[in-house]
C-alpha cells in the first residue's frame, strides 16, 4: 500500500521488516533519520530481539557489524560522506571476509570544502571495496532495493551497500509502498551463514594470508562478487512477482532508436526522465532533439553490469555519462568503466560531471545539453552548469577559494 | 663440549606445575586436561610474554566458561605467528578483524549472541598495548561506556613488537625504542606519563579492572574467573615482557615480570566499579635498578656515562605507585 511518508522512514520501515539482528549506527547527515527510525522501533519493542548499538565512530559501526555478521546474525548500518570515509578500514574487511552486511548510504559530497549536500562522491571512492554497490533511482526503488540487498548478500554472501541520494531521495516524502512482512519474508529466508563464530565448532576467521595464496582469495572473492550479476536479477524478479515493481542492473528509457544514449546513476535519472518525456509529449514536436536520447539507468554499479550495458547501448552513435562525482586529475569514473565496457566499439564517450555538493541538476541544463550533443558539441569532459565568472574571478585574483 | 648445569627447582606455591597442592588450589595451566586455547606450534619468539600470558588467559577462561567462548583478536604479534594460513594455533572460535577495531567486533559479537539469546556464549577480545592504548582506544572506550558484555585482555609489552620495536603510548620513561633512539640528555622515550590503560579503564567505572603480569599465575587466572563471574564490560591489563623488544634473555621472561611488581613499577591491582578493592602485596620490594639492568633497552642508563639521574626518576615513579596503592594490599584477602 502506498503511504505519504519520507524515504529515511520507508527505508527504516523496509530495513525492520528484513529483520536485522543487530543495528550498529551513529549518526551523520543525511542518513541519521533512517538509524532514528530504527532505534524508535528497537526501543518500543517492535524489532525485537534486535540489538541497536550507539557506536562512538563509523569505524566502530561498520567494526560492530563485523563481529555481529561473523556469528551469523543479519546485520546492518547506515552512514554518508565523511562516514564512509571513516569505516573504509572495516568496509574492505567485511568484503574480504564475505561478511554480508547491509549498508545504506544516504550520498554526499566529501569534504574539503564541507558540504553536507548530495553528490555520489563517497560511494564512488569506495568503488573498490570489494562490495556490490546499487543506485535508487527513487524511494520506491530504494524500498525494494533493500530487501534485495539482504536477500542477495546472503545469496552471495557479499556486502552490499544500497546508495540512497541525500536529500534528494532521504528526505523527500512521497508516496512509497513498503512491501508488507509476509512478502519480505518470503524472499528473505532465514539467514544461512556460510561460516559463524560458535564455540560448538571453532573456527579461525581471519588469519593471515601470504604470497602463496593470496592471489587465489582474491580471485575467489572477485568469483563470488561476479555472482551478483546473475543473482541480483534474480531476486529482483523474486519480490517483482509480489510487487509488480522490477527495476534491473540496467533500465533504458527512451526510444529504441535513439543515437544518443544518457548514462546516469541515482535520483537524477528521474529528472533526465522528465526532461525526456516532456520533450516528447507536450506537442509531438520534437523541437529539442528529445526523441533522440535514450536513458541507461544504471542500478548497480559493482560488479559493473558490462554486458548489459553493451547489450543496451545497442546501436547509439553517442554516450554521455552523467556523473555525481569525478577522479581528481583523471575525469569521469563511471566513463571509464563505460568506456571498458564499450571496448571495441568506436562511438564518442563524453563525461559531464554535474550535481556536485548539492548543485540542482536543472531541466533546462540538461535540454541544453543534449541540444549541444544533437550538435556533435559536447567536449570530452565538462562540469555542468560551471559558473565561468567566478572560476575566473578566483583564478585572477590568486586565491583559489 | 660445554655442559648445562642442571637446575632443581624450588616448586612453591606461585610454581604452575605444583602437585603438592590439593586439587583445588592448583592452577589451570597444571591441569593435564586444560583447553590449551593457544595450542603449541605456533609462532611466537622463545620466551615470549604474550603468548605466554595469552594461554594462561584463554584457559582460564575457557574452565569459566565451560567451553562457551568466542575471542576477538587484534592485529599483533599474538594475531600473526598465531594463524598464519593455513595454519591456526587456536582451539577455539577465534576472529580477527583489523588492528584497531578489536573493542567493536567484541562488542558486535556480544550483542548478536544476545539477539540470538545465547548469552551463555561469552565474548574476550585481546590485543596487545599498541591495539590498546593507542589505535584502538576510542573503540574501547566506547565497548567501556556501553557496559558491553566483553573481557578485554590487554598483553601489555611497553612498545609496537610486531612493526620492529616502535614507541607506543604504553612505553615507559628512557626505554630504547626504534623510534626513541637512546641519544641525547633524556635518551629513550621520553618522561612522559604515557597511557596508564587500566586506570583509564577505571575512571570508566566498569565491572572490573584488574591487572596482572605473567609471572603470578594465580594471580592471573583468579582474575579471569572472577571476571568471566561478571557481566558487562571488563578489563584485564596483563604485562607480558618481549625478549625482542626489551633485549632480555628468553628465559628471564617470568623473572622479568616479578621483578616489574617488586619494584613496584607495575602495581598489580584490581578494581569494582571503578574503585580499587585489591593490590597484592609486594613481597621483598627491590630497587627498579634491580629491574631496568637486564634489559638492553635500559642499557644507556648503565653504560659510560652512567645516568643515575634517570635511574633516579625512574625509581619516583616506582614511589608514586607504591604510595598511591599500598593502603589497599591485600584488602581483599
Amino acid at each position: 500500500m502506498r503511504e505519504q511518508q519520507e524515504g529515511s522512514r520507508a527505508v527504516a520501515r523496509v530495513v525492520a521488516r528484513c529483520r536485522p539482528a543487530v543495528v550498529p549506527a551513529y549518526p551523520i547527515t543525511p542518513q541519521t533519520h533512517i538509524v532514528e527510525g530504527l532505534g524508535l522501533m528497537v526501543r518500543a519493542g517492535e524489532l525485537s530481539p534486535c540489538r541497536f548499538l550507539t557506536v562512538e565512530s563509523e569505524f566502530a559501526a561498520m567494526s560492530a557489524a563485523i563481529g555481529a555478521s561473523a556469528v551469523g546474525t543479519r546485520t546492518y548500518t547506515a552512514t554518508a560522506s565523511q562516514g564512509l570515509l571513516y569505516m573504509a578500514e572495516p568496509l574492505f574487511n567485511a568484503s574480504g571476509l564475505g561478511l554480508p552486511i547491509v549498508l545504506t548510504v544516504a550520498n554526499r559530497a566529501i569534504g574539503a570544502p564541507i558540504n553536507i549536500w548530495n553528490d555520489h562522491s563517497d560511494a564512488m571512492s569506495m568503488r573498490d571495496c570489494g562490495w556490490v554497490q546499487l543506485y535508487a533511482i527513487d524511494n520506491q526503488h530504494a524500498v525494494d532495493l533493500h530487501v534485495q540487498a539482504f536477500a542477495l548478500a546472503e545469496r552471495i554472501s557479499v556486502p552490499v551497500m544500497v546508495c540512497v541520494d541525500g536529500f534528494v531521495l532521504t528526505h523527500a516524502s512521497e508516496p512509497i509502498d513498503v512491501p508488507d512482512q509476509d512478502v519480505v519474508d518470503a524472499v528473505l529466508p532465514d539467514i544461512r551463514p556460510r561460516q559463524r563464530l560458535d564455540p560448538a565448532e571453532p573456527v579461525t576467521i581471519g588469519a593471515m594470508v601470504g604470497p602463496e595464496a593470496f592471489t587465489e582469495v582474491r580471485y575467489l572473492a572477485q568469483l563470488d562478487l561476479l555472482r551478483a550479476l546473475s543473482e541480483f536479477p534474480a531476486v529482483v524478479a523474486q519480490l517483482g512477482a509480489h510487487t509488480g515493481r522490477e527495476v534491473g542492473p540496467v533500465t533504458r528509457f527512451g526510444p529504441e532508436s535513439a543515437r544518443t544514449v544518457v548514462i546516469a546513476l541515482g535520483s537524477v535519472c528521474g529528472t533526465i526522465r522528465a526532461v525526456l518525456e516532456d520533450g516528447v509529449d507536450t506537442d509531438g514536436v520534437d523541437g529539442d532533439g528529445l526523441g533522440d536520447v535514450a536513458l541507461l539507468a544504471l542500478t548497480m554499479y559493482r560488479p559493473f553490469p558490462s554486458a548489459a550495458i553493451r547489450a543496451a547501448v545497442g546501436d547509439a552513435e553517442r554516450v554521455i555519462v552523467l556523473e555525481r562525482a569525478f577522479a581528481p586529475g583523471a575525469g569521469g569514473i563511471v566513463t571509464a568503466d563505460v568506456r571498458g565496457a564499450l571496448t571495441g566499439r568506436d562511438l564518442p564517450l563524453h563525461t559531464v560531471v554535474a550535481g556536485l555538493g548539492g548543485r540542482p541538476i536543472t531541466e533546462a541544463a540538461l535540454r541544453e545539453l543534449f541540444a549541444r550533443a544533437r550538435r556533435d558539441d559536447l567536449p570530452d569532459v565538462q562540469f555542468l552548469d560551471l559558473d565561468e565568472r567566478s572560476v575566473h574571478a578566483a583564478r585572477t585574483s590568486g586565491a583559489s577559494s | 663440549m660445554t655442559a648445562t648445569p642442571i637446575k632443581f627447582y624450588q616448586v612453591g606455591s606461585r610454581a604452575v606445575g605444583n602437585r603438592l597442592l590439593p586439587a583445588e588450589l592448583r592452577t589451570e595451566q597444571s591441569s593435564p586436561d586444560r583447553s590449551n586455547a593457544l595450542t603449541s606450534g605456533h609462532r611466537a619468539c622463545q620466551g615470549c610474554g604474550e603468548a605466554l600470558a595469552a594461554r594462561y588467559v584463554l584457559d582460564a577462561a575457557v574452565r569459566a566458561t565451560s567451553g562457551r567462548l568466542i575471542t576477538v583478536n587484534a592485529t599483533g604479534c599474538l594475531e600473526v605467528f598465531s594463524t598464519p594460513y593455513p595454519e591456526s594455533a587456536w582451539q577455539l572460535p577465534w576472529m580477527h578483524s583489523l588492528f584497531a577495531n578489536a573493542p567493536s567486533v567484541a562488542s558486535g559479537v556480544a550483542a548478536a549472541l544476545a539477539a540470538q539469546g545465547r548469552s551463555d556464549i561469552r565474548v574476550l577480545a585481546q590485543g596487545g598495548d599498541g591495539a590498546s592504548v593507542d589505535i584502538g582506544l576510542a573503540c574501547l572506550s566506547g565497548m567501556f561506556e556501553r557496559d558491553d558484555d566483553v573481557l578485554y585482555v590487554c598483553y601489555d609489552n611497553e612498545a609496537y613488537m610486531n612493526t620492529g620495536v616502535q614507541r607506543s603510548g604504553a612505553t615507559p620513561p628512557f626505554a630504547r625504542t626504534a623510534t626513541t633512539e637512546a641519544l641525547g640528555p633524556e635518551p629513550g622515550a621520553s618522561p612522559g606519563q604515557g597511557k596508564d590503560l587500566a586506570r583509564i579503564a577505571m575512571a570508566h567505572e566498569i565491572a572490573y579492572v584488574a591487572t596482572a603480569t605473567v609471572a603470578e599465575l594465580h594471580d592471573l587466572e583468579r582474575k579471569v574467573r572472577r571476571a568471566m563471574q561478571l557481566r558487562g564490560a571488563r578489563y584485564l591489563h596483563v604485562l607480558s615482557p618481549c625478549p625482542l623488544g626489551w633485549g632480555t634473555a628468553s628465559h628471564d621472561t617470568v623473572r622479568l615480570a616479578r621483578l616489574a611488581h617488586r619494584s613496584g613499577l607495575f602495581p598489580i591491582y584490581e578494581a569494582i566499579g571503578g574503585e580499587v578493592v585489591d593490590v597484592l602485596p609486594i613481597r621483598d620490594r627491590v630497587p627498579v635498578d634491580e629491574y631496568l639492568r637486564p634489559q638492553r633497552r635500559y642499557a644507556h642508563l648503565f653504560g659510560d656515562p652512567p645516568r643515575p639521574d634517570l635511574v633516579a626518576r625512574v625509581q619516583q615513579l616506582a614511589d608514586r605507585n607504591v604510595a598511591r596503592f599500598a593502603r589497599w594490599e591485600g584488602a581483599g584477602a
